[in-house]
């Protein structure tokens, strides 16, 4: 290269360059109080979505049906996308309600609206606590689970283990009220041929954290992994008793109760598997409740997670699908009232049950299900969960990084037989303190 | 003067493109990895220290060993397969060699994780011939998903290096071919003495353009193992996509990436200097 040249390329790089440090101070949060509406004027509310969960898209139709003063500006997106961009869109192009991945970091860079003010106004606050817990966050970030809402959900969410009624019956089982028995009915499905648990493990997604957290609520508390997943000071996930509910995974892996191609598999594949017959069990939630009972009518079961002594509390990863309101939003108090009415207004609610297949937030009435259906069973065991208050939320929300960059690589290797149980909580707790600071 | 002038003119706009999309993002890594950001608020200065922070991370040098290791497949494979195509098709039709080259990579990966899948067409195959004790998930399995991306991407460039090859085939002197005949040279003789040396320029080229996408290697692994299982075929390039997306820690992936840039050219240059 000449000198001219060089000279010209280093001119080039001065002016596009300019001269700052890349970004911006943060923005203030805004609280209100008033009581949020939409008013009469025509307005047109602007939202991110999910791609693959026409529920949101529902209620918004439904909504503009019952008030034609507002429109819709709907962007949906994968959710994989949406969570890589969510700080981004916020910052830069906020619309006026937004579905989040776990809020900890938008809070803490200021980009999302206080939603007390609203909460208080509009009862939010008197809902059980398991729905409104996860989404509250202390101003800086964290601890999590204390402090203002900054989010609410449509619907609540509880995982567990679906089962096909069909190969149940075939091979003689009932739903395990302990863990024994559901350690039985495993082996008892292997040596009938069939696979035992229907998972999924491949490419990035560490699906093995659905039965491994599964696990650890049975031999640990829900409150204990919370604390760590809400990133209270000083918490561990490597603990006895979770090192205990690892080991018990291993055990499962080991006897080969899941695929051998399990860190081949993708969430679809594991779908297909199940619904097509194929396995006995899947740990997995209520989301797909509507579609099982679409694709295997009457032929699904749900039961929670035994636990050690029959008749003790069953605990659950439950958390709400979240959405927000930016801090820069234009109609904030519009998409308050949205996300009011569709937990409150009868006929969103009973699209929260038919789209959605979940219970609905706020008052849990009694619905008229099908007894023979899954939704059916997912209901009971949410209103078992919120009775007994034994909701936690997801370890793979515990920081941005920690379901990426530890879990899902750890579990890898776990379901290989290259990590040990104790390695795995070591590893993914060395990864947690250095993201988190301890 | 006048006709410079004119010259820079003609450059000008091809330049001003050139400035914006690669001069520009060029730069501002550059510039990012000398802070500490996460993409939305303030960003610190922080100098050297994201340098020094990648450079002693252990978690990078699988990566990095990974990459070298795909270098190996993505440039084996191509050429040695392009050589023998060349050389055997002379006068033959090409078209069909380009192929590979027509479908995207994020295409071709995914079509080879179907074939390659537990009950995939490579599989099946292999059941049929009676190995049903090798069949696996070939892209799950740790002991073997970087030597299946590594066909997979072998298989991408395949065409492109055929295409380049035979296309220096062609362009040798045939008198060359005649005169080796008539000193007795058989084929092989033929090939290492005229066909070899002739088309230098051309491997030199195919050298670049295979360790240059094996180094860079993103898309293949992003559709097909996402640098799983258990970071069996974690890429640089990936680990900067997570760094940046899902750490939010755009310093440290700006100082990675400008790393990447510098081993890449460390590892082309010398290639581009032996086939001129």
């Amino acid at each position: 290269m000449s000198h001219r040249a060089g000279a010209v390329l280093a001119a080039l790089t001065a002016i596009v360059v300019g001269c700052c440090a890349p970004g911006s101070a943060p923005q203030s949060t805004v609280d209100t109080s008033t009581t949020p509406g939409c008013g009469t004027a025509d307005i047109t509310l602007k939202a991110r979505f999910e791609t693959g969960f026409p529920l949101a898209k529902a209620l918004a139709d439904e909504f503009t049906r019952q008030h034609p003063n507002v429109t819709w500006d709907i962007r949906e997106e994968q959710f994989d996308v949406l969570t890589r961009n969510a700080l981004r869109v916020l910052a830069d192009d906020p619309p006026d309600l937004m579905r989040l991945p776990q809020v900890s970091e938008a809070v803490r860079a200021g980009l999302l609206r206080d939603l007390d003010g609203y909460a208080r106004t509009l009862g939010w606050d008197r809902r059980p606590s398991a729905q409104t817990r996860p989404l509250r966050v202390s101003p800086n970030g964290r601890p999590r689970g204390e402090g203002p809402l900054y989010a609410t959900g449509l619907s609540t969410s509880v995982t567990g283990i679906f089962y096909d009624k069909e190969i149940a019956a075939r091979i003689g089982i009932q739903e395990p009220r302990t863990l024994a028995e559901l350690d039985n009915a495993l082996a008892r499905a292997k040596s009938a041929g069939i696979t035992p648990i229907a998972g999924f493990n491949g490419g990035a997604t560490g699906g093995l954290t659905f039965p491994l957290q599964s696990l650890m609520g049975v031999y640990s508390t829900p409150k204990s992994l919370d604390d760590w997943i809400f990133q209270r000071p000083g918490a561990t996930i490597d603990t006895p008793s979770n090192i205990e509910a690892a080991r018990h995974l291993a055990r499962w892996l080991k006897a080969g109760y899941f695929d051998p191609d399990l860190n081949a598999t993708d969430y679809a594949r594991m779908m297909d598997r199940f619904t097509s017959g194929k396995a006995l069990f899947m740990v997995n939630g209520d989301w797909e409740s509507a579609t099982l009972d679409r694709r295997m009518p009457n032929r699904a079961g749900f039961f929670l997670m035994p636990p050690r002594q029959a008749g003790h509390p069953r605990a659950a990863m439950a958390g709400p699908p979240t959405f927000g309101i930016p801090s820069r939003a234009a109609r904030p108090d519009c998409a308050a009232a949205f996300l009011d009415w569709a937990t409150t207004n009868p006929t969103a609610r009973d699209l929260v049950v038919r789209v959605g297949g979940a219970r609905p937030l706020g008052p849990t009435t009694p619905w008229p299900l099908d007894p023979a259906s899954v939704t059916a069973a997912t209901f009971a065991a949410t209103d078992e969960v919120l009775t007994h208050d034994t909701a936690m939320d997801f370890i793979a929300n515990a920081t941005g990084a920690i379901y990426a960059k530890s879990w899902t690589p750890q579990l890898q290797r776990l379901a290989e037989g290259d990590q040990t149980p104790e390695g795995l909580l070591r590893a993914v707790q060395a990864d947690y303190v250095a993201q988190t600071g301890g | 003067m006048r006709t410079r002038l004119a010259g820079w003119l003609f450059v000008l706009p091809a330049l001003a493109v050139y400035g914006v999309f690669v001069l520009r993002p060029l730069a501002l890594v550059a510039q990012y990895s000398l802070y500490r950001w996460d993409g939305v608020g303030q960003a610190v200065w922080v100098g050297w220290d994201n340098y020094t922070a990648v450079l002693t991370d252990p978690d990078l040098h699988r990566p990095l060993l990974n990459a070298l290791l795909l270098v190996v497949l993505f440039t084996a494979g191509p050429i040695v397969l392009g050589l023998t195509l060349a050389a055997a098709l002379q006068r033959g039709p090409t078209l069909i060699l380009v192929l590979p080259q027509a479908v995207p990579p994020v295409a071709a990966g995914l079509a080879w994780s179907v074939l390659l899948s537990s009950t995939g067409a490579v599989n099946r195959t292999l059941e049929a011939i009676g190995l049903d004790n090798v069949t696996r998930a070939w892209l799950g399995d740790s002991s073997t998903a970087l030597a299946a991306v590594g066909v997979i991407g072998a298989w991408a460039l395949l065409g492109l290096c055929t295409l380049l090859l035979s296309a220096g085939v062609r362009r040798l002197d045939p008198s060359l071919y005649e005169a080796a005949r008539l000193d007795g040279a058989g084929r092989w003789q033929e090939f290492r003495t005229v066909t070899l040396p002739g088309v230098r320029r051309e491997i030199g080229v195919c050298v670049v353009i295979t360790s240059l996408a094996a180094l860079s290697s993103f898309d293949v692994v992003y559709v097909t193992t996402k640098g799983g299982p258990g970071g069996a075929t974690a890429v640089p390039a990936l680990e900067i996509f997570h760094l940046a997306f899902t750490d939010r820690q755009i310093g440290l992936a700006s100082a990675l990436a400008v790393l990447l840039v510098a081993v890449v050219l460390a590892f082309t240059a010398p290639v581009l200097r032996w086939s001129r």
